[in-house]
């Protein structure tokens, strides 16, 4: 179909029966949902605008803060510089071994976060890793924060790239490449512009994820009180020294920003399936 | 004009075997054969789109067979259009020229002549979301022409389209051909379409190209 076919309506409910199905939808799912409202409503009546505000004028907090927002960022982009080339060569290329690559590109995700961490601390042990830390210092050091979120954000954005990549029609370049496109020319000039929704998704993707990496920052990075603390730091080391309301405030002001990004997310990939229909 | 020599392509499972027809400078052929039977494999092929076993393929007596698409000056209009979403219409229409660095006085006249033809003028400024079926395969069709190719292929342009919409369509293609001179070698299902446009009718069966009768 050439047109752009109108939506379905949505799905009325109208009957008993029908009544009767939603109730059970919303008895069997509600649970879930109610959990998540109740914790962060605990959190926000846990603390105050006086904790939030002596959280915040804490000089080693507010390093954390800007660490995480930094290492965050920057993990971001360096997410992307992998995850788009990836995407579009796992999606487009098909290769001997490719099936291999692709459980090989999820193995961060289903790595225990502390195994993540010690694989990334015996990296640097070996012969490269040391000739690496002898150009730049990396363990229990600033690079091993972005390093550590890289390795599992990096997972995140390339699946999300990939599935990207998937729903763009193919045919969009081939068309470009007959109106005499080279295959660079087509990949930036059509490919990348029609897979921006999904570039601004992996970016906030691999943003938010970064923010709540935790275990693998804690092994590789270590957890150094301006140095290498970030805002998931900063909660575990005022939980240990018994400071429930700073790390309620740090975990709040998390709460909020992982909100922002996931309203952000909703915000750009709402509108991705729509360009399969031209 | 189209020459194809000897040629085999393989898609899948699928190889298109000795395929081997010419359609003469300025001549509307069609190209018909049942569902499968390879005639957008044929299609690819002579885009430059997909790579052939053996055979050769000449544009106005220019081999092509391993040249890339950019290179083969064919005018490609595939069956479901594939505007680019991220582009206004009249910088679709201006992609092919923008590309090979022609002035923005000659992009703009030719955008206008395109739009005049295909009576695109009120779409310009919009994207392609919300186009009808005919307004979509009119501007792919303007898509193709932008660049002067001397060989239009399109791959069933006028199947989705409703009846008026299909009448129009080939119309217009009748009037671009006499505007332009330009060959074309295009796909359809539907017989009396062939006929009452066509100069000559391809039909593929089973991996092979038979003359109409």
């Amino acid at each position: 179909m050439n047109s752009i076919a109108p939506q379905p309506p949505p799905p009325l409910f109208t009957g008993a029966s029908d009544q009767r199905f939603v109730i059970a939808l919303i008895l069997l799912g509600g649970v879930y949902v109610v959990l998540i409202v109740a914790m962060l409503a605990a959190d926000a009546t846990f603390t105050s605008p006086g904790h939030l505000l002596r959280a915040l004028q804490s000089p080693e907090i507010r390093h954390a803060i800007w660490l995480s927002l930094i290492s965050c960022s920057l993990t971001s982009l360096l997410s992307l510089w992998v995850a788009v080339p990836i995407g579009y060569g796992m999606s487009r290329i098909r290769f001997r071994g490719q099936s291999l690559v692709d459980a090989l590109l999820d193995i961060p995700i289903v790595l225990p976060p502390l195994v993540v961490g010690l694989s990334l601390l015996i990296l640097f042990q070996t012969p490269p890793g040391r000739l690496i830390e002898r150009i730049m210092p990396v363990t229990y050091a600033v690079p091993a924060v972005v390093l550590a979120q890289f390795t599992v954000a990096a997972a995140f954005a390339v699946r999300t790239m990939r599935a990207t990549f998937d729903q763009i029609n193919p045919r969009q370049e081939q068309v470009a490449l007959t109106l005499g496109c080279s295959r660079s020319q087509a990949f930036w000039l059509v490919v990348l512009p029609e897979a921006r929704r999904g570039v601004l998704t992996a970016a906030t993707l691999a943003w938010a994820r970064s923010l709540g990496e935790f275990g693998p920052i804690l092994v590789f990075a270590g957890a150094t009180r301006m140095r290498t603390e970030v805002m998931s730091t900063t909660v575990f080391l005022e939980l240990s020294v018994g400071n429930l309301e700073a790390a309620v405030a740090v975990s709040l002001l998390m709460v909020i920003a992982a909100f922002t990004v996931l309203l952000v997310i909703r915000r750009f990939g709402a509108g991705q399936n729509w360009n399969r229909n031209c | 004009m189209i020459r194809v020599e000897h040629l085999s392509v393989r898609a899948g499972d699928f190889v298109l075997r000795e395929a081997a027809f010419a359609v003469n400078r300025g001549e509307h052929a069609f190209l018909m054969g049942r569902t499968g039977s390879g005639k957008t494999t044929l299609l690819e092929a002579i885009c430059g789109l997909r790579p052939v076993i053996a055979g050769r393929v000449l544009l106005d007596g220019r081999e092509v067979t391993s040249s890339p698409p950019a290179q083969r000056g064919i005018g490609f209009v595939p069956q479901d259009a594939a505007l680019f979403t991220h582009l206004t219409i009249r910088e679709q229409l201006g992609f092919a020229l923008a590309i090979r660095r022609r002035p923005a006085d000659e992009i703009a006249a030719r955008i206008a002549e395109l739009a005049g033809w295909l009576s695109l003028q009120p779409l310009l400024d919009r994207r392609p979301f919300g186009l009808s079926g005919g307004e979509v395969q009119r501007v792919a069709l303007g898509r193709a022409l932008s660049f002067h190719p001397s060989v239009l292929c399109l791959d069933e342009p006028l199947s989705a389209l409703d009846e008026d919409a299909r009448a129009e369509m080939g119309e217009l293609l009748r009037r671009v051909r006499e505007l332009t001179g330009v060959t074309i070698l295009h796909i359809t299902h539907n017989r009396s379409e062939a006929e009452r446009l066509g100069d000559r009718i391809l039909i593929l069966k089973d991996g092979r190209i038979h003359p109409a009768g």
